[in-house]
């Protein structure tokens, strides 16, 4: 009988093992564990040696039932307490109820030993039956941990790779919005390169405008001096020519006149000036065009004329007296003429550097007003621009001129202003050998 | 003797009638203007053998002083007149030339009128 004991035991033992190694090892229960199958063996050999059955039972019984119940309090096996009681118990109650039965002397009077033996053995098959389908519901179970911690890699995997990937697009996002940052400074310090390039050329036809009325201004001055000299001098005579003293107090006048004029003439240019390198306001304002245009024709022509004193250009002015006022941002529309003059001029030079005796170089600017428009032309007689090239004009960059000598942007930066910034038209008429005019309408 | 005044700068006529009231008035000198190289040439076609002397700004829109310089000095008849340049820029290129095309003299903006009177007399 004690070997059924025995085995029941010993199996719940290892049974106990390996759930505590496959689910959490736990070194402290492995240990106590290991001592209770040597304690289950060490009591099969002492039974075998003694073979007192009637105390040796007591104590298979003892052991397995306060085994269980020691068990039941476990944390470590919580999970598996109703699993122990349906496998071992019935055989435990089993065995305990036929011991309790053999000792009080009750197995000889009623006729259950066979029972109970039968119920014994159908409790150790029970235990088996119980035992291996728990072992084939572990494996079970392993699997689908082992197909869960896979499926846990492979979401971890993923979570990785999309970590990974969102890592690199992050990188890459704000390397292009650096590159696009970078990309829009550039633009800015091209824009200002460009109106400081053509501040460059306007430098000495600033200065040459600025020259002429500042000696005047001089001079008048100095004049005037000696004619209130003059004036003195008449007064301290006996004999007083009031005629010429009215005409030199009128003379004086005029010169104070004259002066003003001059100052002012030097005033407007260096403002000009200003403006065109200052960083547009984008404020629009009443403008004269008609003195826009003649400003800049002029601070272009002797712009020009001081980087090359042979060169020379005859001007034709035709303004519409009749030309009101106009909204505009004066130094972008400033920045427009003095570009399509400069181009005009350039073309003309070219012209000449290739019929040096024959040609005689004419810039002409018109002003026109139009129903609901004005429209200024700038017209050259100079190389004009083959078909090739006319596309590509108005492109960012684009520019004929040797490298180092244009941006490529006046043109561009031009079509800008005059479409999106005034919402007006800048077109170009040309023929190749003969003439260039670029018209710009502006609505008013 | 009549002198010829060539600058588009229109208010240069004042100044100069200004400056010279005196010779004016004494009759030394008489002024004429004009203010383009090919205006300077109509006059002097207009009034041959009357301009002595001729003052002339370089730099001029359409025909330059140094065109007008080389027109005179080519197709005027003789005696020609004495022929001034006057330039706002005093670079060697443009007195080369101009000294090249047969001027007389030259001179660089701001005028210095004392100076101006100076050679004026003594080219009498």
């Amino acid at each position: 009988m004690s070997i059924a004991h025995f085995l029941a035991a010993f199996f719940l033992i290892r049974f106990l093992r390996t759930y505590l190694k496959t689910t959490a090892p736990n070194p402290h229960w492995e240990a106590r564990l290991l001592t209770a199958q040597y304690v289950v063996i060490g009591l099969l050999c002492v039974e075998a040696v003694v073979e007192k059955e009637s105390v040796t039972r007591w104590i298979w019984d003892a052991g397995m039932v306060g085994g269980l119940l020691y068990l039941r309090r476990q944390p470590e096996f919580v999970h598996l307490q109703n699993r122990i009681l349906t496998a071992v118990g019935p055989y435990v109650a089993v065995a305990v109820v036929s011991d309790f039965l053999d000792a009080t002397g009750l197995y000889r009077q009623l006729p259950v030993k066979s029972y109970f033996e039968m119920g014994t053995f159908f409790a150790l098959v029970w235990m088996f039956a119980m035992w291996q389908y728990s072992n084939k519901q572990k494996k079970a179970l392993d699997v689908e941990r082992l197909k869960r911690l896979e499926e846990e890699k492979h979401s971890q995997e993923l979570e990785r790779l999309v970590a990974e990937r969102t890592a690199m697009i992050t990188r890459q996002k704000e390397e292009l919005e650096q590159t696009l940052f970078e990309l829009r400074q550039t633009q800015d310090q091209l824009i200002q390169r460009e109106k400081m390039a053509s501040l460059g050329e306007l430098t000495a036809g600033i200065a040459h405008e600025i020259q002429n009325p500042l000696n005047f201004v001089n001079n008048f001055s100095e004049v005037s001096a000696e004619l209130i000299g003059e004036l003195e001098d008449e007064r301290q005579k006996p004999d007083r020519d009031t005629g010429l003293e009215e005409e030199i107090l009128t003379d004086l006048k005029q010169n104070l006149q004259k002066i003003t004029h001059h100052g002012k003439r030097a005033d407007a240019i260096v403002k000009g000036m200003l403006q065109h390198s200052r960083a547009s306001s984008g404020q629009k304002e009443a403008a004269d065009l008609n003195a826009l245009a003649d400003e800049y024709l002029r601070l272009a022509y002797h712009g020009l004329r001081a980087k090359d004193k042979t060169f020379n250009a005859q001007l034709i002015t035709e303004f519409d007296p009749g030309l009101g006022k106009i909204s505009l941002v004066r130094q972008d529309i400033g920045r427009v003429l003095l570009n399509l003059f400069t181009n005009a001029f350039y073309a003309t030079e070219e012209k000449r550097r290739q019929q040096p005796d024959t040609y005689k170089p004419v810039v002409a600017v018109r002003t026109r007003q139009l129903p609901g428009a004005v429209e200024i032309c700038v017209h050259d007689n100079g190389t004009g621009i083959p078909e090739t090239v006319r596309q590509k004009i108005f492109q960012p960059f684009f520019t004929t001129k040797p490298s180092g000598q244009g941006t490529g942007l006046g043109l561009s930066l031009s079509f800008d202003i005059v479409t999106k910034g005034h919402g007006g038209e800048l077109k170009v008429d040309t023929e190749e050998g003969e003439f260039t005019e670029f018209t710009i309408r502006l609505p008013v | 003797m009549k002198i010829l005044v060539v600058d588009d700068e229109t208010d240069i006529q004042s100044l100069f009638e200004q400056r010279f009231r005196r010779e004016i008035r004494n009759g030394d000198f008489s002024f004429a203007f004009a203010h383009s190289g090919e205006s300077a040439l109509t006059y002097l076609t207009e009034h041959p053998s009357e301009v002595v002397l001729i003052l002339s700004d370089i730099n001029m829109p359409g025909m330059s002083g140094l065109e007008l310089l080389r027109e005179i000095r080519t197709t005027q008849p003789a005696p020609p007149p004495k022929v001034m340049m006057i330039t706002a820029y005093g670079d060697n290129d443009s007195y080369n030339q101009a000294m090249q095309y047969g001027a007389n003299d030259f001179l660089t903006k701001p005028l210095d009128f004392s100076l101006l009177k100076e050679k004026l007399k003594n080219t009498i």
